[in-house]
């Protein structure tokens, strides 16, 4: 290998690509990743013994100590679906079924590349902004690839995906969405549109990107829970906090933390529909400014202050539940909010809300359903194996990373894509996605299972055949999957 | 180390794969099976020496063809280069347009000369070079997007018809393109001439200076790249039905001179879910009713 300014030069073959950064050769078998030629498509294991404090490190290859049977022991290597294949048509014996011996007792690990065509993403996004209203189609390259789900606490979620997108709709409907879902599960960018609102960039574990904003900071709370939460470091150093919320606004004088402190009265009237004391809905529409709605002026949430109560000099704070917007005002002799500079008593806890927002990410859950035919390249009793991770014998993870296997019927999980290898998925035109499903059971468990045990190979077999291995360092957040009780190391 | 020249047969026992650095073929001989093994022997012979010989005139298949320039001295380097004349006086082309039709074209060469088959194909990546004899046929099913491989219609090529070759380009196949057809399938009589023809007719199916298509210099990508600063096609966003249809006219008009001039028989060119075919040999199975995707595998 030859190197020529950051392009290098392939020698795997008498082509001699000169291949760029981040691209791959003329055969798409061979990329130049930072610098290093690399083979795609090989077989991932995982080994828990090297790498320490730095997660996923390839294993070059050409370095490789002398193979050391007690370095690289059964306890410590765990053997991926990543590159493993698949069983289709799903009659035949998983591609690995792995023994190894885990604190002296004898383990199975059943490893395949599942073909799922009921799989999706459900979506995490940390906003308050309003990204569409429920039920709203989001589309992908024009086409529709799922909806916007609920609104979480300060997040909204979308489902992508689904085997109606996938397959029940045009081909284009089809692709679109594996082309979506196979992006996001592998940890790239993908623009989202969303029928009647937001355009936004989304990535795995990365700041969502909605109308060309990145998103910095989630709210510390909703409007209400909010004052809760500051009304003590509010009280003496203003008369009366207005927290902006699409959901709930908070009123401090109203609010029964403010009743607890001794706040007065101070004759602020809401727009908006009461809830409880000191708590509004719909002060304004949602949207993309203040607290997630819709207004560039906070004082347009307000009406006129009560005569009767509110007094020339009252000082009024309103702040989002970000503390990214805030205004403070003081009423003037007819009692209208004049517009002053923060005062340096109240910098200190705007600063406070902002400090308590973590930052926003995306996350990306793959959620999909393993109790179909898959199952017969485990056991030839499907059923069994259902039963088998129900009662917590049999362990499921994908590309390593850990699991939610959803109660009730069939074996629906759930895993979310960062914690697995990168580029852990793949597809097949049907339009469905592959994503790695591994098994792991005591031996004795798999035997009673009806599993296939003239096919089961030892660890060291497949640890010989290094050429089209890939061998990656454990992640230390991950609990290791052999391990009796989950917490990892 | 080098993997060079792999050449094993399927675990099926009959179809035969070829793979060397970028070249990967699946050929199939029918026939006697004494026949067929005299064939894939050929076949073996030959193959070991092709990416080599390719190799050594590399630089020169990389400029542009010229008329009344110079020849290469590989006979699949002289297939490329009689490919992709026709077009040398009208439009930048360089010999690499037709390298997977002319490797398929020798190695079928290779094993009809030796054998007696009665047909026989060579698939080097959806570039396909055949023989048939008397009464034989192939059915060819052709995909929209070369990176997956959906079936959107069907041809069949009887003995008596002159199609012995069969190509598709598109943006997002593994060369590079200056169109935006997502597919052009061309069928002409040699292999080599139908992938030169699908080159020049992907490249006219274009919205030049679109603000939803990506384009980037090829030698941004691939420092090598024959078309070195030409704009290839990364990606394509949002079309209009109408934007659709003035882009797939403009390789109709293309194809359409093409098989006037003989160089191609039948052309289908798609562009997102709309296909045109010039010529006569397809059938569109999804063309009226689009068959929503049918799961052959569930998880």
């Amino acid at each position: 290998m030859d190197v020529a300014d950051d392009a290098i030069r392939c020698d795997a073959c008498p082509v001699l690509c000169y291949i760029k950064p981040g691209r791959t050769g003329s055969c798409d078998r061979y990329a130049n990743a930072d610098g290093q030629l690399v083979r795609l498509d090989p077989h991932v294991l995982l080994e828990r013994a090297v790498s320490r404090g730095e997660t996923l490190v390839p294993f070059l290859e050409k370095a490789a100590r002398e193979w050391d049977g007690n370095l690289l022991g059964g306890e410590d290597t765990f053997v991926t679906a990543i590159g493993a294949g698949t069983t289709y048509p799903d009659y035949k014996p998983a591609p690995f079924i792995i023994s190894s011996e885990v604190a002296g007792v004898d383990m199975v690990t059943v490893v395949t590349e599942g073909i799922f065509s009921y799989c999706g993403v459900k979506l995490k996004i940390d906003t308050d902004r309003h990204l569409g209203a429920e039920c709203s189609t989001v589309r992908a390259q024009g086409e529709a690839v799922g909806h916007v789900t609920t609104n979480e606490y300060g997040s909204q979620m979308l489902s992508l995906g689904g085997v109606r997108h996938l397959t029940g709709g045009s081909r284009h409907e089809g692709t679109a969405t594996c082309d979506a879902l196979l992006n996001l599960c592998n940890g790239n960018q993908v623009e989202l549109r969303i029928d009647g609102g937001a355009t936004i960039i989304v990535q795995a574990d990365k700041a969502p990107i909605i109308d060309g904003v990145r998103e910095e900071r989630m709210r510390v709370g909703c409007g209400s829970a909010t004052i809760g939460m500051f009304a003590k470091q509010w009280f003496g150093k203003v008369d009366e906090v207005v927290v902006v919320d699409d959901h709930i606004t908070g009123v401090l004088s109203e609010h029964q933390a403010g009743k607890l402190l001794g706040v007065s009265e101070t004759g602020i009237k809401m727009k908006g529909r009461r809830s409880t004391p000191g708590r509004y809905f719909r002060v304004a529409e949602p949207g993309t400014s203040w607290g997630g709605t819709n207004i560039d002026d906070p004082l347009s949430i307000l009406g006129d202050f009560d005569r009767e109560v509110a007094r020339p000099g009252l000082r009024l704070l309103m702040v989002s539940t970000t503390g990214e917007h805030y205004a403070y005002f003081e009423l003037d002799d007819a009692l209208h909010p004049a517009e002053r500079e923060l005062p340096t008593a109240l910098q200190e806890s705007v600063a406070r809300i902002r400090e308590n927002c973590e930052p926003a990410l995306c996350t990306v859950l793959f959620m999909g359903g393993a109790g179909g035919s898959l199952r017969a390249g485990v056991t030839e009793n499907p059923v069994k194996l259902t039963h088998s991770v129900r009662d917590a014998l049999t362990r499921v993870t994908c590309g390593g990373a850990p699991t939610y296997v959803w109660p009730g019927g069939g074996i629906t999980i759930m895993a979310d894509v960062s914690r697995m290898p990168i580029n852990a998925f793949g597809y097949v035109p049907t339009p469905a996605l592959v994503a790695p499903i591994e098994f792991s059971l005591k031996l004795s468990d798999y035997q009673a299972l009806g599993g296939y045990m003239d096919h089961v190979q030892p660890l060291n077999s497949i640890q010989r055949a290094e050429k089209s291995r890939r061998r990656l360092g454990a992640r230390l957040d991950n609990p290791w999957p052999l391990a009796s009780e989950s917490g990892g190391k | 180390m080098k993997e060079r020249a792999q050449i094993c047969l399927l675990p099926d026992g009959r179809r035969l794969h070829l793979h060397d650095g970028p070249i990967d073929i699946i050929l199939e001989a029918f026939g006697d099976p004494r026949e067929i093994e005299v064939a894939y022997r050929a076949v073996a012979a030959r193959f070991a020496t092709v990416l080599d010989e390719l190799c050594s005139e590399l630089a020169f298949l990389r400029q542009p063809a010229c008329v009344d320039g110079p020849q290469p001295s590989g006979s699949v380097a002289r297939r490329m280069t009689a490919a992709v004349l026709p077009y040398a006086h009208l439009t930048f082309i360089t010999p690499m347009a037709a390298v997977a039709g002319a490797v398929a074209e020798e190695v079928l060469e290779a094993m009809t000369t030796t054998a007696e088959l009665s047909r026989a194909y060579v698939n080097n990546g959806g570039d396909i070079a055949f023989h048939l004899t008397k009464t034989e046929r192939f059915v060819i099913g052709m995909v929209e997007d070369p990176g997956r491989s959906s079936i959107f219609g069907t041809t069949t090529i009887h003995c008596d018809n002159p199609i012995r070759g069969v190509a598709t380009s598109g943006w997002r196949g593994r060369s590079f393109s200056l169109g935006i057809a997502d597919a052009v399938t061309v069928l002409s009589d040699t292999a080599a001439a139908a992938d030169a023809a699908a080159t020049i007719i992907a490249n006219a199916v274009d919205l030049p200076a679109h603000p939803a298509v990506r384009r980037v210099p090829a030698c941004e990508l691939a420092a090598d790249s024959d078309l070195a600063g030409r704009l290839v096609t990364q990606s394509v966003g949002e079309l209009t039905p109408k934007e659709i249809h003035d882009a797939l006219e403009a390789g109709i008009t293309v194809a359409q001179s093409l098989k006037q001039s003989g160089l191609i028989r039948t052309a289908a060119l798609t562009l997102r879910q709309a296909t045109r075919v010039v010529g006569s040999q397809v059938s569109l199975e999804s063309s009226k009713t689009p068959t929503p995707y049918r799961g052959m595998v569930h998880a």
